[in-house]
């Protein structure tokens, strides 16, 4: 029934800054957002009659693949985009290409982030395999942070469940 | 006598098998697998200098809110009580507790002086009609005073459970804001219970799946701030961090520290294909633990550091698999149906805690080091990330509503599957990593 004072148990202030200072949090502030991670837009000027422009690239032949859940096998719906996808390339070497490979939103997040990266390396290998050289092409993948569509049901997930070749002007052109 | 064992926690008798702890006078009964939670008065504290007044009533709230949110107590209203104290040493009128069926009683007092707060109390077993464990002095800067009030509660958690507490404790987790297809996520910090919520990074760039180091001071995570993902490590006192080396043209994420902190493992993709590494702290001496062609990621240590749990898909689909913290031959241990991922490794050691998905649905769910005795705590259209209490009893973890207005929350469920619930003060949140009980 004492009362024992223990030893009084000393508490250090928490010393986190209030976080104001954007500089602290180091470099990448600005957001190196190759593939515009806030839609799928890339480079777009140009008219999309215009084989030379990325807006005929990016709408005419089209810029994304889908794939089946879970999977990162090329349809071959997804092979004739792909070799137009290659075929361009080829033909516009001052282009290079970042490919982006995303999941839907029905996977855990870490396995989704290399679901997308698998099915980013499968579009990486096929242009690969039709001619573009490897230096040109880099893959990232989003795993289900990206959504372009976002409703909860099959319909989204097919649209989510992508990867897209995203175009940019390289080095020296 | 007021050291019963909660059914709920002690060997956790993984049948919900009415589980009856009546010693002496104590009455806990336990029906249909429901505990009944036991009752106690808390009295605010006794201001003991004259501008403590409120002090007294923040901690006793505090320490209330606590006790009564492990779904294990249940406070008997302030209103009900007969006895008053006006003193920290007003000798305990046990019949006036008896009368209000009070199983334990917690008296207290706070003081405030030169910006430092002292609090003192003792527990009271109403039934037995005597003091519960020695009285305790508690001191912090007035600053702190919320974590005086949850070592407070830890005791008289510990003290009448005979398990560590946990309240003493963070989570750090991912803030989101913005629209779904344009989610913008930071780093946050906050208490267990939500409240000092701080930002430890600004939302530019893509984060995730943070965790704690062993002793709760730094944080590793995921950043997109490269434009491609990266394992960054992060100091919580200064808020400076800085990214661990890569092979270029990886990509790195789900970093968790080893046990003893000298260690990282994580993922590395590569042409493709994700597999599991171990690298020393400061970057250094990468090497590979797995080498398949299949996705291995979510490693997770035990406790004492020999072994790896991690999630694969190398049978096809996403399943859970212990190696030893060097590498080698996988053993699988989920075989139920559906998949397997997130594996997270109890502090006890006993459970692995797991998201579940299967039949459209998601499950945050426990089961033993073997496999064996599954079982799901939670349902819903989009729950995963599993964190542990310091203690292992319970789990927070994401869930996420559906449908284009879908938002994520923070919510935490015990390992009985009782008292499932939002954590509040913390807004729109994902992956929650609990740190381990502060020093």
């Amino acid at each position: 029934m004492t009362f024992a004072p223990k030893a009084a148990v000393l508490l250090a202030v928490l010393a986190l800054a209030a976080c104001n200072n954007p500089n602290k949090y180091g470099a990448g502030n600005g957001v190196v957002d190759p593939g515009g991670a806030y839609g799928d837009g890339g480079v777009t000027q140009g008219s999309i009659n215009d084989p030379n422009s990325p807006a005929y690239f990016n709408a005419t032949i089209g810029d994304k693949v889908h794939f089946l859940v879970d999977q990162s096998t090329l349809s071959d719906e997804a092979r004739t985009i792909l070799t137009g996808q290659a075929q361009w390339l080829v033909g516009h070497p001052q282009y290079n290409a970042i490919i982006e490979g995303h999941a839907d939103e029905q996977g855990t997040r870490e396995y989704n982030l290399a679901l997308g990266a698998r099915r980013a390396s499968s579009v990486q290998e096929y242009l690969v395999s039709q001619g573009v050289a490897g230096s040109r092409l880099r893959t990232v993948s989003y795993g289900k942070e990206r959504p372009i569509a976002v409703c909860s049901a099959p319909e989204c997930y097919n649209q989510n469940r992508r990867a897209v070749t995203v175009i940019s002007l390289g080095a020296g052109s | 006598m007021l050291r019963y064992v909660l059914a709920a926690l002690a060997a956790l008798s993984l049948t919900p098998a009415p589980v009856l702890a009546q010693q002496g006078p104590l009455r806990i009964e336990i029906t249909d697998g429901v505990i009944e939670p036991l009752p106690y008065a808390l009295p605010t504290f006794v201001a003991e200098t004259a501008d403590a007044g409120k002090m007294a009533q923040d901690i006793t709230a505090v320490i209330a809110a606590d006790l009564s949110g492990t779904g294990l107590f249940r406070e008997i209203p302030q209103t009900a009580h007969i006895q008053r104290f006006a003193s920290f040493e007003t000798p305990v009128s046990y019949p006036d507790w008896q009368a209000i069926n009070a199983q334990a009683l917690i008296v207290g007092g706070v003081a405030v002086s030169g910006g430092q707060v002292v609090v003192k109390f003792r527990l009271f077993d109403i039934y037995s009609g005597q003091q519960l464990g020695e009285g305790q002095q508690l001191a912090a800067s007035a600053a702190s005073w919320r974590r005086l009030a949850h070592k407070v509660a830890d005791v008289i958690y510990s003290r009448v459970t005979g398990e560590s507490g946990y309240f003493d404790s963070r989570v750090v987790f991912v803030s989101e804001s913005g629209s779904k297809d344009a989610r913008q996520k930071r780093l946050a910090i906050a208490d267990y219970d939500g409240a000092n919520l701080k930002y430890l990074t600004d939302s530019s760039t893509i984060v995730f799946a943070p965790r704690f180091s062993p002793t709760g001071d730094k944080v590793i995570y995921t950043t997109y701030e490269t434009g491609f993902p990266r394992i960054k490590l992060l100091d919580i006192g200064n808020v400076r961090a800085s990214l661990l080396p890569e092979v270029p043209g990886t990509m790195t994420f789900a970093p968790r520290f080893s046990p003893d902190g000298n260690s990282i493992v994580y993922s590395m993709e590569q042409g493709g294909n994700t597999d599991l590494y171990k690298m020393g702290v400061n970057g250094g001496g990468a090497t590979r633990l797995t080498n398949s062609p299949a996705i291995e990621t979510a490693p997770s240590f035990s406790p004492d550091g020999s072994r790896i749990v991690f999630e694969s898909d190398r049978s096809g689909t996403q399943q859970l698999y212990i190696m030893s913290a060097n590498g080698g031959q996988p053993t699988r241990i989920s075989f139920g149906e559906g998949r397997y991922g997130t594996p997270v490794w109890s502090p006890r050691g006993d459970l692995i805690a797991f998201t579940k998905q299967h039949a459209g649905r998601f499950h945050i769910g426990v089961m033993r080091t073997d496999g064996s005795e599954e079982r799901l705590l939670t349902a819903s259209f989009l729950d995963e990330g599993p964190s542990w209490s310091p203690n292992g009893r319970v789990i927070m973890f994401t869930r996420e509503s559906a449908g284009a207005g879908g938002t994520a929350n923070l919510y935490s469920v015990d390992i009985s599957g009782r008292n499932l619930k939002k954590v509040e003060g913390v807004g729109q949140a994902s992956d929650p990593a609990w740190s381990p009980l502060l020093p």
